[in-house]
């Protein structure tokens, strides 16, 4: 069975006595998970949903992309597509790659993206109690894994789920492990749901806006958590948020998505220092700043586009306070503007120029 | 847990005494002479009416003839009927039917409305949808006595498959069809309860979270998706094992079975208040005691139901 023959791969069955996550096998120069020229489509009856225009990212093993957009910019069906738990119908994948160690993924058959989900490609969403099936307790929502996935016995499979628990630092684990999802506080079950995700030791771990339900002080003991298991782990993590805050803290490269595509990607501190797109700049323009008490904060005028009907050229030159006519003809390619940094501006230049 | 279950059970005494007392007057209130008719062409002999009043207490006035008959009941003696058969008697005979054919019935409601339910269900739109969206209609809105009558005339009468009445001591293979016919109203309702039941959930966060776990198709439904659908399902099912428990008027009557509805039919009918009285009492506290399991049951299927 090919599940067997994939634990045998990983021969770190307890990452709690050594965090280091089994090697990642770099394929040449492969990155761990590439997505390139994504399309995805949602065919309703008001029309097609032009949801993904080309999106593409990639994701090394041990670094964090941060996918940062406003709702409905495409970051969750990125993902979604990536895991394979897109609806379709309605949504079509109209073109595109997603290569998971040089292996393309649309390409594969059920039965491989199967295996691939938990075990290479783990996901965490954002609402854990709507996540978590209510009627089964947490922990045979983790031995589910280890029991039918790894084959581990009843027994064992309690002792590790005990353990992941123990891992996500959830106190009294080992009574916590017999309670329902609705037993946990929200932290508790964002943890919980970590845990999860993390029972097969999956190579990649994609965090959905793992904190939005959660009040402030939790929001940052899970950011830290991820970010620590992450690093030990040595664990691709894509991260798709809008909190800016969460973002420069434990991000390594941020892409920005807009209408479907990204529109920049850089490492988090060029990004920061100076963004090279103006939906960018807007972005950290209506961050609130302390150095700004009593102003007015920065808003990005206007709406997203409708996905139905994108407008002509950059999607996002009815909002753009650098607008000029080429804008509204000519969609921007992603280009290379710095080292390591792409944006799909046609003014990234002068962005970048001035100061 | 444990206290919920003693307060249900002592909410069930007041129930049962405000029950039996209305039934009591209600009954004793009937018009019209119980012994009218009784001694063939005649009137009956003053002293056999006085000999029957005096031994079913009618002379006294309402409470103390229902305090007697309540002091007799706990007693477990149901009375006797006015020709002097014990009302426990005819319970016995009458009961064990009623329940088989409400066995019956709650199976067929089970197997062909789930079934028809989960197909449905998880394969959304198309034919078989709209198959089981018709036909459950029809069974919805043609009363029982029409489906009862056609069963009977055409399976019984014209193609001669099955019996069109039920021999005296009622076997199971002789309540089959009748048990459908039972059925059919709800065996509907379940089917489209199961049905909106799983076209709910198959959308729901938990399903997707079981696909992204990677978990195989047949756990996610079996295990995830099904699991979290049977709540109403089950629970529906419950409340009509309690009413079906109640007896069927129509069904008993049309295929002739000496259930307990035909016996409080008859009885009703022959103004034999004991008689009714002992019944719906017993129908009563049937039905509370199916209400209490069906409402312990639901605590077992959603652990987020909490008692005390």
């Amino acid at each position: 069975m090919s599940t067997e023959g994939q634990s045998a791969e990983s021969p770190n069955p307890s990452p709690l006595e050594d965090p280091a996550a089994p090697a990642v096998v770099q394929q040449g120069s492969e990155p761990l998970l590439a997505v390139s020229g994504l399309h995805v489509e949602f065919r309703t009856q008001e029309g097609v949903a032009r949801v993904l225009n080309g999106v593409r990212y990639h994701v090394d093993a041990g670094e964090t992309l941060a996918v940062l957009g406003e709702s409905g910019s495409g970051k969750s069906v990125t993902a979604n597509t990536v895991m394979g738990i897109l609806e379709m119908p309605p949504a079509a994948i109209t073109a595109g790659e997603i290569r998971f160690r040089g292996e393309d993924l649309l390409t594969a058959s059920a039965s491989r993206r199967r295996e691939v989900r938990g075990e290479g490609i783990a996901m965490i969403f954002q609402d854990a109690l709507s996540a978590l099936n209510p009627v089964f307790t947490v922990g045979f929502q983790i031995e589910e894994q280890l029991r039918k996935r790894r084959g581990m016995s009843r027994k064992d499979a309690r002792k590790r789920a005990i353990e992941l628990l123990d891992l996500v630092r959830i106190p009294n684990a080992k009574g916590r492990v017999r309670q329902f999802p609705h037993e946990f506080s929200g932290g508790m079950r964002q943890r919980a749901m970590i845990a999860m995700s993390l029972a097969l030791d999956p190579e990649v771990l994609i965090a959905d806006e793992p904190t939005t339900a959660l009040d402030v002080t939790v929001q940052a003991q899970i950011m830290d958590l991820l970010a620590e298991i992450q690093r030990e782990r040595n664990m691709g993590m894509i991260l798709i948020t809008h909190d800016l805050g969460v973002v420069a803290e434990v991000a390594d490269r941020i892409a920005v998505m807009y209408a479907g595509r990204i529109v920049e990607e850089a490492d988090v501190h060029s990004i920061y220092r100076k963004p090279g797109h103006p939906y960018t700049r807007a972005l950290m323009d209506s961050m609130p700043r302390l150095d700004q008490r009593g102003q007015e904060l920065n808003t990005i005028k206007g709406l997203p586009p409708s996905l139905t009907a994108i407008p002509e050229g950059c999607p996002f030159h009815p909002r753009c306070p650098l607008a000029i006519d080429l804008c509204r003809e000519k969609d921007p390619e992603l280009l290379t503007i710095a080292e390591g940094r792409v944006s799909a501006c046609h003014r990234s230049d002068e962005l970048m120029r001035d100061e | 847990m444990g206290r919920y279950v003693a307060r249900r059970l002592l909410q069930l005494i007041p129930v049962f005494i405000g029950t039996t007392f209305l039934i009591y007057l209600l009954v004793w209130a009937l018009p019209g002479d119980p012994f009218a008719g009784k001694c063939g062409e005649r009137p009956c002999p003053e002293s056999f009416v006085a000999v029957m009043r005096e031994k079913f207490n009618m002379d006294d006035p309402l409470f103390i003839q229902y305090g007697k008959y309540l002091l007799n009941l706990l007693q477990g003696d149901f009375g006797e009927t006015f020709s002097g058969t014990s009302v426990g008697t005819l319970i016995s005979n009458a009961y064990p039917v009623t329940i088989r054919l409400a066995l019956i019935a709650l199976l067929f409601e089970a197997l062909i409305g789930v079934i028809a339910g989960i197909l449905t269900g998880l394969r959304g739109r198309g034919f078989m949808d709209n198959l089981v969206l018709v036909s459950t209609l029809f069974l919805i809105a043609i009363p029982t006595f029409v489906t009862g009558y056609l069963v009977q005339t055409v399976f019984g009468l014209q193609l001669g498959w099955i019996a069109p009445t039920v021999s005296g001591n009622a076997s199971w293979g002789e309540l089959l069809a009748p048990g459908f016919v039972l059925a059919s109203v709800s065996m509907a309702y379940v089917a489209r309860l199961t049905r909106t039941s799983i076209a709910e959930n198959k959308r729901a966060d938990f399903v997707r979270t079981a696909v992204a776990k990677g978990q195989p198709q047949h756990r996610v439904v079996g295990v995830h998706l099904l699991r979290n659908s049977a709540i109403p399902v089950v629970t529906f099912l419950g409340t009509d094992l309690g009413a079906l428990m109640g007896g069927a008027i129509v069904t008993e009557g049309i295929f002739n079975i000496n259930g307990i509805g035909g016996l409080v039919f008859r009885s009703i009918a022959r103004q034999e208040g004991t008689t009714v009285t002992g019944v719906v009492v017993l129908l009563v506290i049937v039905y509370l005691v199916m209400n209490l399991l069906v409402d312990l049951l639901y605590a077992v299927l959603d652990p987020r139901i909490r008692y005390d």
